[in-house]
């Protein structure tokens, strides 16, 4: 394909994998995004969440329960700690300034690693093994390219996770309400929209895909530690800046690219110089913000509209 | 519960009083609007209009004194729960969601209903009000010009099924002969017994629509005007400018 040719000495391995962290980057930037839309809150603490979840796959995995039982045990963790952030931290400070509760979430980000450590150290070693979800990671060959299971999961997910809250956006009535909410949330409340269902609803898909990405990235990474997803989380955050945050399809974009930009910078540059990759990755952001301040693929708009 | 129930005002205000970014915007503003009644609240910039209108749909923390709606304080309950007890605001500047569909913005106003029931029918009433409405259902509401925009911020109010319908200058920015237009739905409002608060700074004409109309100042009600007080510009003049 011409495509292969002109990304040159890439393989086409190299472009899988990129399209494959790429998928779950935009994952992430939706579960955030969702949230931002509702709350105007970025949520630094999102990686914590999905820490959670990798900690249940390591826990289960360890107590030999199935994989399927590990995976629904990391779903509801993820639900509840999420629950449990918007009810016990963000709903409290909805009023206040956006500087506010950022910081704030960075207090929980660092509350909720080390409560993570507390429970890793009982065993006086720090990492648990995933096993039970280790055997997606196996490569399996398609069309002659060496592709490990779990970037086709990545994909195969992401396509169909986000395309389901696509159709829910678009086809139901809670999905009009959120894209209203998150325009002018004081007069859709005027009009009857229930602000907690809304802000709800858009925690609990913020975390029903925070335990896609748990899952994900447990089987790529099997020692889960307390840092699990942080870096991942930074990166994120930048792409949804970098792509537009205040539009849920933008932040999905921008996850998108700075995920597959990672991973085409990481298999282009030589191994001993992978340490240089985040420096490559941000000297590119930073050339993005410069021509583009308010988005990769914003179209000219008005700023953001008021906070609840 | 009450023996009449006719005389049991939709709104009562009842010694209101809102602060507003730390000046006092209402100031013991009491007032009632009977069953069936479209009451006028006119008066200059900054009397505090808009702020009592939001006070009653819960957006504007009540200071002092009480709302009433149907009989029952609804003081510190959230808009969303105000607007499910039947109380709908068309909000000055319209307020349209621009990047939703007209039939999207419309299918908003859907959310102050208390249950499913009456939908396509409050949704036809409103296409039957407002032709354009239906015609550009599936256009972008930010397309569409300032006029057609107030007819579905009306419609978008109406299928809500409110008892009370609040409007905030609903002419505001609009050809005189949209005016018309927007006056026109408003005595077919009141046609079908939806109780009318209409703030407005077209004076006279709404003094002479209206049963009754307040004039505000300062936060204040300084005069209570009937229909045949249209003429009587002098009296109004005087209130505004003292």
């Amino acid at each position: 394909m011409s495509g292969m040719c002109f990304l040159g000495a890439l393989d086409a391995q190299t472009v899988v994998d990129a399209v494959g962290l790429g998928a779950v980057y935009a994952l992430m930037a939706v579960g955030i995004g969702l949230v931002f839309g509702v709350l105007r809150l970025v949520n630094f603490a999102y990686g914590q969440i999905v820490m959670a979840g990798a900690y249940t796959l390591a826990f289960t995995s360890q107590a030999d329960w199935p994989t399927w039982a590990g995976i629904a045990m990391c779903v509801v963790v993820t639900v509840v700690v999420s629950g449990l952030m918007d009810r016990l931290v963000f709903r409290p400070l909805r009023t206040q300034s956006p500087a506010v509760m950022l910081v704030t979430t960075f207090a929980v980000a660092f509350l909720l690693q080390n409560v993570a450590l507390l429970i890793d150290v009982r065993d006086d070693t720090i990492g648990e093994p995933a096993a039970s979800v280790a055997s997606l990671n196996r490569a399996v060959t398609v069309w002659g390219v060496e592709v490990r299971k779990v970037t086709i999961v990545a994909i195969v997910v992401a396509v169909v996770a986000l395309g389901v809250l696509a159709l829910l956006l678009t086809r139901t009535r809670i999905g009009l309400q959120m894209r209203a909410a998150a325009t002018d949330f004081s007069t859709a409340r005027m009009l009857g929209v229930r602000a907690n269902t809304v802000i709800g609803v858009a925690v609990l898909l913020s975390a029903l895909l925070a335990a896609a990405v748990a899952v994900i990235l447990t089987v790529q990474n099997p020692l889960v530690s307390p840092d699990f997803a942080l870096k991942d989380t930074i990166i994120v955050l930048v792409g949804v800046v970098v792509g537009g945050i205040d539009r849920l399809w933008t932040a999905m974009l921008g996850g998108f690219a700075i995920g597959f930009t990672t991973g085409v910078i990481n298999g282009a540059l030589p191994t001993d110089k992978t340490v240089f990759l985040p420096s490559v990755v941000f000297l590119l952001v930073i050339g993005v913000l410069l021509v583009r301040p308010d988005g990769l693929f914003a179209r000219g708009r008005r700023g953001l509209v008021e906070r609840l | 519960m009450s023996a009449e129930p006719a005389a049991t005002p939709v709104l009562e205000l009842d010694r209101l009083t809102v602060l507003y970014g730390g000046v006092t915007a209402v100031r013991g503003l009491s007032l009632e609007v009977m069953r069936g009644e479209i009451v006028g609240l006119i008066g200059p910039n900054g009397a505090g209009k808009s702020t009592t209108l939001h006070a009653i749909m819960g957006a504007a923390r009540v200071h002092d004194g009480d709302v009433r709606v149907s009989g029952r304080s609804v003081r510190g309950r959230a808009p969303e729960s105000i607007a499910r007890s039947g109380v709908a605001l068309v909000p000055e500047g319209r307020r349209i969601f621009a990047e939703l569909t007209v039939e999207e913005n419309l299918r908003l106003g859907l959310s102050g209903r208390r249950g499913r029931a009456g939908e396509d029918e409050a949704l036809e009433e409103v296409y039957a009000l407002f032709p354009i409405v239906k015609e550009f259902g599936r256009r972008q509401a930010g397309a569409l010009s300032g006029g057609q925009q107030q007819q579905l911020a009306i419609g978008r109010a109406l299928v809500a099924g409110p008892e009370l319908l609040l409007l905030d200058e609903p002419s505001l920015g609009l050809a005189p002969r949209v005016v018309d237009v927007v006056f026109d739905a408003l005595a077919e409002i009141r046609r079908r017994g939806i109780t009318v608060l209409l703030v407005e700074q077209r004076a006279q004409r709404t003094v002479a629509f209206a049963d009754r109309t307040y004039l505000m100042a300062n936060g204040e009600v300084r005069l209570t005007l009937g229909p045949s007080d249209a003429g009587d510009t002098e009296s109004m003049v005087h209130a505004y400018l003292s």
